[in-house]
């Protein structure tokens, strides 16, 4: 394990790249749910009460 | 097939096709990436020059290939925007121009701290670095420019010349390596006759590239449905869904 956190002396530039590359690619999903979810959220409230259909 | 796409090009319908692959795309995403970073991490042997350093292309070539990617697919959108005026595709160009920008950033930025290392320097104004700098400009003006203007349609408009202009860099950037004395190495992969890279490694950076393409388009379409939905807040579909979201 510690052999394997070592990467050969080349620590220092294999896990902030890495840790970065996750970091975006969980990112960028996460917050694109989330806005979807605000504009739904956001459009709703705009909605006339107690009509379910137009 | 012809009917399928022709129904695609309405927001209502890619909305629904969207929401509906999400699901598939997104669990495809996770599992591709996490065997290509078992495989990029673990099983894969140091290499002999490099040591474990080299580790970082498998996230730094699909990077970069993204980064063009995802570029053609926004200026691809941008034609059919300028051409069709398709709702869809100026969606689909909104959509794409963010993750280019990061899947660029990380690029730049996992290319450099290979660099260290390697080449002894973060960074070298050469034709591949500065190339690829300048796409991340590209998006950042295509991004700028969309919150710059009021009206949405005219925004899209503005910004598919924009991205089209700048397919110009494409090639550059591709093919930079080969027109000028550059630090930054040759094609490795794309010699598809004799690939320079042991399958050993191949294997997993092909498994990582999957694993990007998947993500852009789980991620991708998500931020269409965003679009969509702020583009079509009035239309009918649009209120109906969020009208069933309150019940």
């Amino acid at each position: 394990m510690q052999e394997f956190l070592y990467m050969g002396g080349y620590y220092p530039f294999v896990w902030p790249a890495y840790g970065l590359v996750l970091l975006v690619l969980i990112g960028t999903p996460v917050a694109a749910r989330r806005r979807e979810r605000r504009i739904l959220r956001r459009l709703a409230s705009q909605e006339p009460r107690g009509k379910t259909s137009a | 097939m012809w009917l399928w796409f022709h129904r695609l090009a309405s927001p209502k319908h890619f909305y629904r096709v969207a929401e509906r692959l999400n699901p598939w795309l997104g669990s495809a995403t996770l599992v591709v990436l996490i065997v290509g970073l078992y495989w990029g991490l673990v099983i894969a042997p140091p290499d002999y020059e490099q040591g474990d350093s080299y580790r970082i292309i498998f996230v730094h070539v699909p990077a970069a290939w993204m980064s063009l990617f995802v570029y053609a697919v926004m200026a691809g959108a941008g034609a059919v925007t300028l051409v069709w005026r398709l709702k869809v595709a100026e969606a689909v160009m909104r959509a794409a121009a963010p993750l280019g920008a990061w899947f660029t950033f990380l690029a730049l930025v996992t290319g450099s701290l290979w660099g260290k290392p390697m080449w002894g320097t973060y960074w070298v104004w050469d034709a591949r670095l500065t190339s690829e700098l300048i796409l991340l400009f590209l998006y950042l003006g295509f991004i700028a420019l969309q919150s710059a203007m009021e009206d949405r349609r005219t925004a899209a408009r503005a910004g598919a010349v924009l991205a089209l202009v700048g397919v110009v860099n494409i090639p550059i950037i591709h093919y930079s390596v080969e027109w000028w004395a550059t630090l930054h190495q040759g094609p490795t992969v794309t010699k598809l006759d004799a690939p320079s890279i042991s399958l050993t490694m191949l294997a997993p950076l092909l498994v990582m590239a999957l694993g990007f393409l998947l993500h852009f388009a789980t991620t991708g379409l998500i931020r269409a449905r965003c679009e969509l939905l702020e583009g079509e807040a009035r239309s009918g579909w649009v209120r109906e869904l969020a009208r069933r979201r309150r019940t």
